[in-house]
């Protein structure tokens, strides 16, 4: 039998979320190369129909639709997930970097006994097995990684690491499972989801943003932003420590847990450029970056980078300013 | 409330060129400063909370080396009752065996409630927790930013992307891995920590985990590290910040966010 690379597909309120077609890209890139079948594992509520939407991404969907499971639940999934595996055993399966599969692959690896690389940005194989790269130290740094000799491998991918564009045509199969107990009663039970996102300022529609980072230092600090902001026409926009210490309302914050934003500017002070941050900024054409440590990776995305005190610069930008 | 809270030493990074040993598998060290990850700062006060709150303990617990004890005497300074550091002895621990060893003292502990931090700040892998939990056969949640307490049940909120939230209940005991922002760490006084030198921590061997050290195979092996590629780098706009000034304003202007 031809071997796999099982997808876990992730959706949330009824839409596929877009890192489970990165993971299928993923999928696709590997099979062709070592031809290995990419089919994806969807599991979803009785009145779900998100099949429809894999089609031509990859050779076969295996579709679970039963009550509960409409939402994510990790007991579930891991149950449902160990079975499959245990009858099909794949190559590899993939995971996506999130919250949820956060909360998923780990346990599954320890349960199931396979390897599992978390947060990989990018996966080869050679010589049969998995090699995984790996950001670390913020991004400073990266790590090439293999795996414990198994018959199967687990990887997790950040989102974010892998471009999707259009399907790539493939004839999909659909192939409903059978005979899967769910377990009925869990530990942990989904009660409901609620939006924080929304505030007084809409930084996701602005034109030009200011974003200040930990670098600012302290919170007196942010007077003398908000006056640049202001003389500017900027709003200001943070990263998550400014939320974390209540610095700022949380309808401030850019990155994967915050907005996305997509000013024709967007100038990032004191903000060293993790990937939930930088996800966030994706749609924005130039990025400005003012940072003391030229080796930080808000550098890499930036089309302009200064190095230097951020403070020495929104001196000198308001001095020329009032000038 | 009895809560057990792992606790990790990372490097601090920011503004330091990290450089990489001949081995090629790890940094040079020697120079960095280290400090407790920020996410188990969050985890820790956490803990220290409940337990005021409920007239419980806290078991602060850390696998590492005698300088990672540093994290664990600012546990006891912030109110931890017990810290036990876990003896690495000098072998790199993938999260697997982290989780394995931490596991292995767990057990033997009275506990309603472990946490962890969403993720370790220096190698990011963002699994010991949920590791920890399986090895034990907790029930689990990932990324929590908001815990209430009730009968037996804990109302948690778990933190997903833009912006949405997930409320759930989980049944105790259970493991909760900590999102930044949960809450307001303390501040913890350099007499604090000096003080709190003098409270009782406690040391166990792996050999005393009854654990053969030749077994530890690690589940992930890290075969080199490198420089990320210098693709597409910013422009450097150079000069003293009055000149970066003005270059940054023509840019502004040029794109018509600014008149
Ligand atoms: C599940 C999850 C979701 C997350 N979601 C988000 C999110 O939505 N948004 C987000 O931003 N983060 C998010 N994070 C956190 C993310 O991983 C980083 O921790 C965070 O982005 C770091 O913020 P920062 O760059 O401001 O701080 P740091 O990483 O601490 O960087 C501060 C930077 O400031 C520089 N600096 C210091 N002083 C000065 C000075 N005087 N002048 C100039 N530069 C200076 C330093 O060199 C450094 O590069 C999330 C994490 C997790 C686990
Ligand atoms: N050496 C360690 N000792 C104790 N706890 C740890 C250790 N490494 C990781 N952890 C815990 O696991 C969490 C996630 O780490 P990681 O999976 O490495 O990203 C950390 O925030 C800690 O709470």
């Amino acid at each position: 039998m031809k071997g796999t690379i099982l997808t876990i597909a992730e959706h949330r309120q009824n839409s596929l979320r877009e890192v489970t077609f990165e993971l299928l890209a993923l999928a696709h890139e590997l099979g062709k190369a070592q031809g290995l079948e990419s089919v994806c594992l969807l599991l979803e509520g009785e009145e779900q129909s998100l099949e429809g939407e894999l089609k031509g991404w990859c050779e076969r969907v295996l579709v679970l639709k039963a009550k509960g499971l409409e939402v994510f639940n990790q007991e579930i999934w891991q149950a449902v997930i160990l079975k499959v595996m245990g009858d099909r055993r794949p190559f590899m399966v993939l995971f996506s970097h999130t919250p949820w599969g956060m909360d998923l692959a780990p346990s599954l690896s320890v349960s199931s006994g396979y390897p599992l690389a978390t947060d990989c940005v990018s996966v080869v194989i050679r010589d049969g097995t998995p090699l995984a790269t790996r950001q670390i130290y913020g991004g400073k740094l990266f790590a090439e990684v293999s795996l414990r000799p198994s018959g199967t491998y687990l990887i997790s991918l950040r989102p974010g690491s892998m471009r999707v564009e259009n399907p790539f045509g493939l004839v999909t199969q659909i192939e409903s499972l059978m005979g899967i107990e769910i377990p009925q009663k869990t530990k942990k039970v989904f009660k409901e989801f609620v939006d924080t996102g929304a505030g007084e300022i809409d930084i996701s529609q602005a034109p030009f943003l200011i974003s200040i980072g930990r670098g600012i230092g302290e919170r007196e600090k942010l007077e003398e932003i908000k006056e640049l902001a202001e003389r500017m026409g900027a709003l200001i926009s943070c990263s998550r420590p400014i939320v974390d210490k209540n610095w700022l309302p949380k309808y401030h914050q850019v990155g994967t847990s915050g907005k996305t934003v997509k000013p024709k500017v967007y100038m990032a002070l004191g903000i060293s450029g993790a990937f939930q941050h930088v996800a966030g900024i994706k749609g924005s054409p130039t990025v400005i970056a003012v940072n003391k440590d030229k080796k930080a990776p808000i550098f890499r995305v930036a089309q302009y980078g200064v190095v230097e005190d951020l403070f020495k610069i929104v001196g000198a930008l308001k001095e020329t300013l009032g000038g | 409330m009895d809560v057990v809270v792992c606790l990790r030493r990372v490097p601090f990074t920011q503004e330091v060129d990290l450089e990489i040993d001949k081995g090629q598998r790890q940094i040079l060290a020697e120079n960095l400063a280290f400090v407790l990850n920020d996410w188990d700062n969050y985890a820790l006060e956490e803990a220290i909370s409940l337990k005021e709150r409920t007239k419980g303990t806290v078991t602060a617990i850390t696998v590492g080396t005698e300088e990672d004890e540093e994290v664990l005497r600012r546990a006891l300074a912030m109110g931890a009752d017990t810290a036990i550091r876990i003896d690495s002895e000098g072998l790199t621990l993938d999260p697997r065996n982290i989780a394995r060893l931490l596991a292995r003292v767990i057990r033997g502990l009275r506990f309603h409630l472990i946490l962890t931090g969403a993720q370790s700040d220096d190698l990011n892998e963002g699994c010991v927790g949920a590791m920890l939990a399986e090895e034990l056969g907790l029930p689990h949640a990932s990324v929590v930013n908001k815990i209430e307490l009730g009968e037996d049940v804990l109302e948690i909120k778990v933190e997903l992307e833009g912006g949405i939230e997930e409320i759930s209940t989980i049944k105790l005991p259970c493991l909760l891995t900590i999102q930044t922002g949960i809450n307001e760490p303390r501040y913890v006084s350099v007499m604090g920590i000096r003080k709190a030198a003098k409270k009782e921590l406690k040391v166990v061997t792996i050999e005393e985990l009854s654990l053969d050290k030749e077994a530890l195979v690690p589940d992930v092996y890290v075969e080199r590290l490198f420089y990320p590629p210098e693709t597409g780098g910013a422009e450097i706009l150079e000069g003293d910040p009055h000149i970066v000034a003005e270059k940054i304003l023509r840019i502004l202007r040029e794109r018509g966010v600014i008149s």
